[in-house]
């Protein structure tokens, strides 16, 4: 293990943190607007469909890949901040 | 050139492609076998993983489930999706790291227990043998209807294909042959999916179809509420399970998916860390190609059945002039999966809500026996023609099995004979990718976690190889078994398997590499509890006397899973909590796994 423990720790942080960010996302989209708050929602048309009923069938899937790609160059820069990359 | 030649091509071509990848891409070490030598690019990987994961339930159940359940519909599609999320944030990469071959591996070594290790086993096969027994339905179902033969003979076919591949190549033949499946599965879905959204709505993207407005001035989701409702059925874009249960169905899916072993296991077979992270998003890329397109091809269906169904008119069409107009209604009366029940004797078709036969979901019980216009005749049509008329025009007089939309709707939609051979030859990629993939994983786990890592540690490399061959041949016919003799309860089963790998699998992989503290005696106390209140939950409700009414705070069977992993997860942080902590170099065995560099050289034994 080429890094000292504190900026381990520190790497932990800072991934632990992108990682509730992109997770409170993910269920604000798919449970809040789909589920939750779908009723509310549904009262919105949105191009031929209403909102809630849109974010179930297809807008929480395209916010889905969105975030695993942001993830993923998120974590990028990160490992190489930390110097832990491959 | 007729449907028939045409199938054949199609489907003959494909096996012909999958078996030259096979013989290409032959497995010499249990490493190839295992994780493909762990040298897959992350594009090929993502491919591998979406034709792994998408399988004779996406490609042939989900549309025509959210064509028949609408909006309750957005579990599955956001549930089988959205579980990608997780393992892309929570696991993929640690599991990686941690650089093994199975699941078994991780939660026996980070747990230092072979307690832990064979739960784990006992979980991985449970959860891929009833995944695999739908898959080889859906391949006797796509041949009994296109290639003629029973659907026995279709499931033996499937199985020497399967065991062809599977057996010879282990993980690195079936990912190659998987990133054709995905091709081909993937071109036969989208297909269809344009030729009947530019059809119904002139766009040729579902994804905006379903949003379009018709010729009649309405938009596509506001005429199927009105078709709904004007038969008897809910509108289409609402709900009829309650929030609890959605939300409950909706966690059970994200959290299984993440847990099933056959996905997880994909993620072993890339170089580094950061391939993992990358693989899974490729793979919900590949896999939201598909899932986007669900929600057109289910409403364009919808729409489409019930207008062919009812005629022109709304008022039934007559079954004579189905016959030669819809042939495909009488194909698939042939094959079971579709009964008319003259209830009001006018020689009509007539659709509504209701069962049109007395059995559970409405199912037809065939004879042998032809009625007065050569339609099936079955043992419990339900007589007489009360309905409510309030509500709808006429009492239901058809059975539709919801597998059949898929494959049903380029017929329904009459495009041409090439798209449907298309569909059929995707339909058995869909079926075959999958049932391989769980194959291996199987085989895996008996060779690998069972007997290198509990019975016979002293085992070589070839033997290993040998028992893992032996164990997949098992497999496949065990498979096979259940292919030709499907357990009445296909649907509970993979519910089930969502529900185990949700309680049992995932919490146990994510507190072990997001909480260092946890021991062997919380994890094991944890799946257990998960397990067991789990598999009582289903096994009460789907086998035994429960009623609806007695559910836990209104959470049905599917979406119990999410019950069992909250327990799971407060029996393991209790438990954990009063016994000791883990030793300290299970401790620094966590910390390791935090870190992406060093995972270049996967450690072998």
């Amino acid at each position: 293990m080429s890094i000292s423990n504190e900026q381990a720790q520190a790497y932990w942080r800072e991934n632990l943190r992108i990682i509730m960010t992109h997770l409170a996302i993910w269920f604000v989209v798919s449970y809040g607007c789909a589920i939750l708050f779908v009723e509310q929602l549904n009262e919105i048309p949105f191009f031929g469909f209403p909102l809630g009923f849109w974010f179930g069938q297809q807008g929480s899937i395209f916010v889905f890949v969105i975030l695993i790609w942001t993830y993923v160059f998120s974590m990028n820069k990160l490992d190489e901040k930390y110097d832990v990359h491959e | 050139m007729s449907l028939d030649v045409l199938t054949f091509l199609f489907v003959g071509g494909s096996f012909a492609l999958y078996i030259g990848i096979a013989i290409w891409a032959r497995a010499g070490s249990t490493k190839e076998f295992y994780v493909a030598g762990g040298g897959v690019p992350p594009i090929a990987n993502g491919m591998a993983t979406a034709a792994d994961w998408m399988s004779a339930a996406s490609f042939i159940s989900l549309a025509g489930l959210v064509s028949f359940i609408g909006r309750d519909g957005s579990a599955y599609l956001m549930g089988w999706t959205g579980g990608y999320v997780l393992l892309a944030l929570l696991l993929a990469p640690y599991l990686r790291k941690f650089g093994k071959f199975t699941v078994p591996d991780f939660i026996g070594d980070r747990y230092y227990s072979q307690t832990a290790r064979v739960i784990a086993v006992a979980c991985t096969i449970v959860i891929s043998f009833t995944y695999v027994a739908g898959q080889m339905r859906g391949v006797g179902i796509v041949f009994s209807r296109y290639l003629h033969v029973d659907i026995n003979t279709g499931v033996i076919i499937g199985m020497a294909i399967v065991f062809f591949y599977a057996v010879l190549g282990g993980m690195k033949g079936i990912t190659y042959t998987q990133v054709a499946q995905y091709c081909v599965l993937i071109l036969a879905f989208t297909v269809p999916a344009l030729f009947l959204s530019a059809q119904v709505t002139g766009h040729i993207l579902p994804q905006i179809g379903l949003g379009a407005t018709l010729d009649s001035g309405m938009s596509v989701l506001a005429t199927l509420d009105q078709l709904s409702v004007d038969l008897g059925f809910s509108q289409y874009t609402s709900g009829t399970k309650s929030t609890i249960d959605i939300f409950c169905l909706t966690v059970a899916l994200m959290c299984g998916t993440a847990g099933l072993p056959h996905v997880i296991v994909r993620f072993f077979t890339v170089p580094r860390v950061k391939d993992a992270r990358i693989s899974a998003g490729y793979a919900l890329i590949f896999i939201a190609l598909l899932y986007t397109a669900i929600p057109g091809v289910a409403g364009f269906g919808r729409v489409n059945l019930i207008q062919t169904l009812n005629g022109a008119d709304g008022s039934g069409a007559s079954y004579e002039a189905l016959k030669t107009e819809a042939k495909w209604f009488q194909q698939w009366e042939n094959t079971g999966l579709i009964g008319w029940n003259d209830r009001n004797g006018d020689g009509k078709v007539q659709y509504a809500a209701g069962p049109a036969f007395d059995a559970k979901k409405g199912k037809p019980a065939f004879t042998e026996e032809r009625g007065e216009y050569g339609q099936r005749v079955a043992t419990n049509p339900l007589t007489g023609a009360d309905f409510d008329a309030n509500k709808q025009p006429f009492a239901n007089e058809v059975y539709v099995d919801r597998d059949i939309m898929v494959l049903a709707n380029p017929d329904i939609a009459q495009l041409p004979n090439w798209v449907i051979a298309l569909v059929a030859a995707g339909a058995v990629a869909a079926a075959l990718s999958t049932a391989a993939g769980l194959l291996l994983v199987i085989s895996t786990a008996i060779s690998h976690d069972l007997m290198k890592k509990t019975i016979n540690p002293n085992i070589s490399d070839k033997q290993e190889l040998l028992y893992a061959r032996l164990a997949a041949i098992v497999a496949i016919c065990i498979a096979g078994y259940f292919g030709i003799n499907p357990p009445g309860f296909v649907a509970q089963v993979v519910a089930l398997a969502f529900g185990l790998a949700c309680a049992s699998v995932f919490p146990a992989i994510i507190m072990g590499i997001f909480w260092t503290r946890h021991n062997s005696q919380g994890a094991i106390a944890g799946m257990l509890v998960g397990l067991v209140s789990t598999m009582c939950y289903m096994y009460y409700f789907a086998f035994g006397s429960g009623t609806p009414d007695q559910y836990f705070l209104g959470i049905s069977p599917g979406g119990f899973g999410t019950v069992g992993a909250v327990l799971h997860i407060i029996v393991g942080f209790v438990v954990s909590s009063m016994t000791a902590a883990p030793p300290k170099e299970i401790q620094e065995i966590v910390a390791d796994l935090r870190i992406p560099r060093g995972a270049a050289e996967a450690h072998d034994h």
